[in-house]
């Protein structure tokens, strides 16, 4: 012992360590407290680890540069992750492709629903040019939607929110929603959260049906392919 | 394992080196993805590419693994909302009731979409 905490402080403060590992634990104990209440949608892993982080870096005077320095090591992933999602989109091409049509014609619909309406909302409530844009391509996985914002000049670290914010949402209303409309097609259901709510709503799917799982992890490759295709045209037609 | 994740990140690699090189509008992670699964039909075809991860489930277990914790991998992104506090405070509510609303009305245009295309197919099929 130094004797002076504020000496290990200062240590700890400056190494990638420290702020990986609070990352690491602190989602595992709010996957453990989902589980501990049998993945109930409120208890979303991603919403409560997003505040109860934010709340330490506030609480230490932390700022988040230092705070990504650790965590970047898991922000890294998602690029690979979005490869890996090759894998289920494989195995499962005999039940992808034998919905391959209403899979396209949905993927189609959606991912232009997704873009128009919250371009037209955004600008309804008169938000900033830049937020509109920033905004735009929220409904795909972060590392693809942080890429489109970069290339239209907006700002991705306001669309990492959104899209962080789309899938926690995405995940806590699919299930009442789809329940209370009476749908029980899982191929539906999971495709409709993929495309929605990208990752985060594909770890949801994953905990209610496999099946939706699936759909849910191909509706979001296919998403991230199209809304990068689709989101500079539609902006350009939609924002002044 | 290490082969089957140097696999996926080349696979990455290749896609972002393609998307700098050609000014492609679609992001390197996507093309990476597109390449693996040509690679996985092809193994299924061509027996020079069975070998290495490409083969007793190597790629396929380390994607597993990693699809598995795929929510924690938003953590990092999601923390950023601390360096938007002005902009959370300016706009914050009507950001998330937007984006709450664009949300539900995606999830329900998708499968309303979903179903009704493959209830028509299922009609056309049995009426032909």
């Amino acid at each position: 012992m130094t004797g002076n905490p504020f000496a290990l402080w200062v240590y700890l403060s400056q190494t990638p360590l420290l702020w990986l590992t609070v990352t690491l634990l602190v989602y595992a104990a709010a996957d453990a407290v989902s589980l501990a209440t049998h993945r109930n949608p409120l208890a979303n892993p991603v919403l409560h680890s997003v505040w109860v982080i934010g709340a330490i870096l506030l609480l230490t005077g932390t700022p988040y540069p230092k705070y990504f320095d650790g965590a970047q090591f898991v922000h890294f992933l998602l690029g690979p992750a979005t490869v890996a999602l090759a894998v289920p989109l494989y195995e499962n091409r005999k039940t992808v492709l034998s919905a391959v049509v209403p899979m396209l014609v949905a993927l189609v619909a959606g991912s232009i629903t997704a873009i128009v309406s919250i371009v037209l909302l955004a600008e309804a409530v008169g938000l900033p040019r830049g937020v509109v844009l920033s905004l735009a391509p929220k409904s795909v996985t972060a590392g693809v939607a942080m890429g489109v914002s970069e290339s239209m000049g907006a700002n991705p670290s306001i669309t990492a929110i959104a899209v962080v914010l789309t899938g926690i949402m995405g995940a806590i209303i699919v299930t009442p929603l789809m329940n209370r409309m009476h749908i029980t097609d899982f191929r539906a259901r999971g495709f409709a959260v993929g495309l929605t709510s990208h990752g985060i709503g594909t770890a949801r799917a994953f905990q209610v049906d496999t099946v939706a799982g699936v759909f849910a992890g191909v509706a979001m490759s296919l998403n991230a392919l199209l809304t990068s295709l689709v989101v500079p045209v539609l902006v350009t037609l939609l924002v002044r | 394992m290490i082969a089957s994740l140097g696999l996926i990140l080349l696979c990455q690699l290749i896609g972002e080196i393609a998307v700098r090189e050609f000014g492609l509008p679609i992001p390197g992670p996507v093309i990476g993805l597109v390449l693996l699964f040509v690679l996985l039909l092809g193994r299924d075809r061509i027996a020079l590419l069975r070998q290495g991860p490409l083969q007793a489930g190597g790629v396929e277990q380390a994607s597993e693994g990693m699809l598995a914790h795929l929510s924690l991998l938003f953590v990092p992104a999601g923390v950023g909302v601390v360096q938007q506090l002005d902009l959370v405070a300016e706009h914050g509510v009507a950001i998330f009731l937007i984006l709450i609303l664009s949300a539900g009305v995606t999830l329900l245009v998708t499968t309303v979409t979903f179903l009704a295309t493959s209830r028509l197919l299922a009609r056309k099929r049995s009426a032909g």
